[in-house]
């Protein structure tokens, strides 16, 4: 069939077709094209960025590249110390933040309880001990502020609150935790870190869709050093950004080849995302592969009926074709051609519109997802494997029918019988 | 030289058969102007379509230079209608978005010429029918006589062995249908083997042979 002279014919044929049918028509199709392109890349994509965006978010705005924290017996990191110092000796470290870590309660509206039997409007809490000026330049925590003012150097018994904790911020009373009502900055507040209880003022309020950030309450680490008692220079968590071509696992490898895994935990930021996103990630991909497979198959039909009534209307001059000698393959690899045409045509159209417009887009200007900032994931090599899977299914279908008319008795063609 | 032996065609249609050619047998040399003319239903055009090998005849012979055509399978008779055969239509039968010059060259580089050397040749036989200056004009931009020339050219471009035509004027105005029949003339001169369908004694009266059909059977098999 695919003869160099049925190839040659029938590429000879697609072209003068195509270059005198209607540009309307044309571009009707093409725009079928790169609606099923981009249906098959972006459902996928928005659906993968969705947990993506989490990822994301915690690399941002918690982890850092790669995370190193107390084991899980400690409550620090045994010898700080020379952990940073080993840190500070290799070159792919960027930048670093140093937190201290306590478990602890808040309370709010304790003056306007008439008895000691009213339930307190209190709730248990992350007590994260910042150096504010690192932390906001690593994490831009500042910039989540969305209530009041970020801390300050020198701020004392002044917190920062994450939004989970505030009643106007949760998702909703959940079982064994209440969120505090009334807070607002400015507000006192108890803290309460192991048996020491201080009367804090709020200064602001996070916003995050993490919820490590806003289920926590940020004060000065100075301050959260006293009240824990901690005199030495062990702190929970060192959050590390790598420079952007080094490999977090390789960085992370390092670490524990170091000696460093025996006095602390190692993770990557995509080891230290909760168990279950992964899965998330997974089952978003099989559901997002799931609706483009629809749009595929709607696409082909598209193709198939768009080349079959083509086929149908042209019946006649294919018996011509075919009459004066020109092969039914020469006929049918024309039609292969045109439905090539306009698939690679419409994916490139596709793939300008994805780079150039949506990937940027919502990378500028992420979806909010009320549980992560989405970001549309659309990896060079998983495109152009749609793109294969779109020109394919396109060929298939634009070739199935002009072959059921190809087939067709010559003269019954030429003379319009059925 | 073809030689039908009694070719016989009969349509079905559900429980309903139609015997339109009821055993045929006819000759034509090389180099021999044949015209076919009979009533309407006689079977002239279905007998053309089974001597050129578009349609598959019920039963009978059809020779070609002795070959036995009608064995030839659907591949082969493509062949053989590609490299023998030319074909005039009465509605002209010309690719719309093909101009003139790529209606006329498409069968020589079907038959593996150069596309150089296939639109040489292409305008080469436009020129012979007078349509030099017309190359490039599609077919909605020709008059039907121009179109008819342009699909003489495209019949005799290969040089085929014989030239068939089906009512090739029945759809053209006086001067053009005298303009394709002088052609045809032309051609004969030239030694082009041509079998035509024609209604019209004074188009038939051109030919060396007349030979006329009635209720599917050869009547009259005269030199003109």
């Amino acid at each position: 069939m695919f003869s160099l002279l049925n190839i040659r014919v029938g590429f000879y044929l697609a072209v003068r077709q195509l270059r005198r049918a209607s540009l309307w028509t044309t571009g009707l199709i093409v725009f079928v094209m790169l609606l099923t392109f981009l249906n098959l890349v972006v459902v996928t994509g928005i659906l993968v960025g969705l947990i993506e965006g989490i990822n994301e978010s915690y690399r941002t705005q918690y982890t850092g590249d790669v995370i190193v924290s107390a084991l899980s017996s400690k409550e620090y990191i045994e010898d700080t110390p020379s952990v940073l110092a080993f840190l500070a000796t290799v070159p792919q470290v960027t930048q670093l933040t140093k937190r201290y870590q306590a478990g602890g309660t808040i309370e709010a509206n304790y003056l306007m309880r008439t008895s000691d039997t009213e339930k307190r409007n209190a709730t248990g809490a992350q007590v994260v001990g910042i150096d504010p000026g690192a932390e906001d330049a690593f994490t831009g925590l500042g910039a989540h502020i969305i209530e009041g003012q970020y801390l300050a150097e020198g701020d004392y018994d002044q917190i920062l609150v994450g939004n989970f904790l505030l009643d106007r911020y949760a998702f909703g009373e959940q079982p064994g935790l209440t969120p505090l009502s009334n807070v607002f900055p400015g507000t006192k507040v108890r803290l309460t870190v192991g048996g020491v209880t201080r009367e804090v003022v709020v200064k602001g309020v996070v916003k995050s869709k993490i919820g490590e950030l806003g289920m926590s309450v940020f004060i000065p680490a100075a301050e959260l050093r006293a009240i824990i008692g901690r005199t030495d220079q062990n702190v929970a968590q060192i959050a590390v950004r790598l420079t952007p071509e080094s490999d977090p696992d390789a960085f992370k490898n390092l670490l524990l080849a170091s000696g460093i895994g025996e006095k602390a935990k190692v993770q990557t930021f995509a080891d230290s995302i909760p168990n279950g996103v992964a899965d998330i990630k997974t089952t978003f991909a099989m559901l997002g592969n799931g609706f483009s497979s629809i749009g595929l198959v709607v696409a082909a039909i598209t193709i198939f009926i768009v080349i079959f009534i083509n086929a149908i209307t042209r019946r006649k001059f294919i018996g011509i074709l075919k009459g004066i000698g020109i092969s039914g393959e020469a006929i049918e690899i024309s039609y292969i051609f045109q439905s090539l045409f306009y698939a690679i045509i419409g994916s490139a159209v596709g793939l300008v519109v994805l780079y150039g417009v949506l990937v940027p887009t919502v990378a500028a200007h992420p979806i909010d997802f009320p549980f992560s900032d989405g970001i549309l994931v659309a990896p060079i090599d998983g495109t152009m494997l749609r793109i294969g899977l779109l020109v394919l299914t396109t060929v298939i279908a634009g070739y199935l029918p002009s072959r059921m008319i190809v087939r067709r008795n010559t003269l019954d063609s030429i003379l319009g019988r059925n | 030289m073809i030689e039908v032996r009694n070719l016989v065609k009969t349509f079905k249609d559900g429980p309903i058969e139609t015997r339109v050619l009821k055993g045929i047998d006819f000759t034509a040399a090389d180099g021999e102007f044949i015209a076919v003319m009979g009533r309407s239903g006689a079977g002239k055009s279905t007998l053309l379509y089974q001597i050129s090998l578009l349609d598959e005849p019920t039963s009978g012979e059809i020779l070609i230079n002795r070959k036995e055509a009608h064995l030839l399978s659907e591949h082969e008779k493509m062949l053989f209608r590609l490299a023998e055969f030319g074909y005039v239509f009465q509605d002209y039968a010309l690719l719309p978005e093909l101009t003139a010059l790529e209606n006329v060259a498409l069968p020589l580089y079907m038959q593996g010429a150069s596309r150089a050397a296939a639109e040489e040749r292409a305008r080469a036989a436009l020129e012979r029918v007078g349509l030099g200056s017309r190359l490039d004009n599609l077919p909605s931009q020709l008059s039907g006589g121009e179109q008819q020339r342009v699909s003489v050219s495209r019949a005799i471009a290969h040089k085929p062995s014989v030239l068939f035509a089906d009512e090739p004027t029945a759809n053209l105005d006086r001067e053009s249908s005298d303009r394709v029949i002088s052609i045809f003339k032309e051609l004969h001169r030239a030694g082009q083997t041509i079998i035509m369908v024609t209604h019209e004694d004074e188009y038939a009266a051109i030919a060396d042979r007349v030979v006329k059909l009635d209720d599917g059977r050869v009547v009259s098999n005269a030199r003109t």
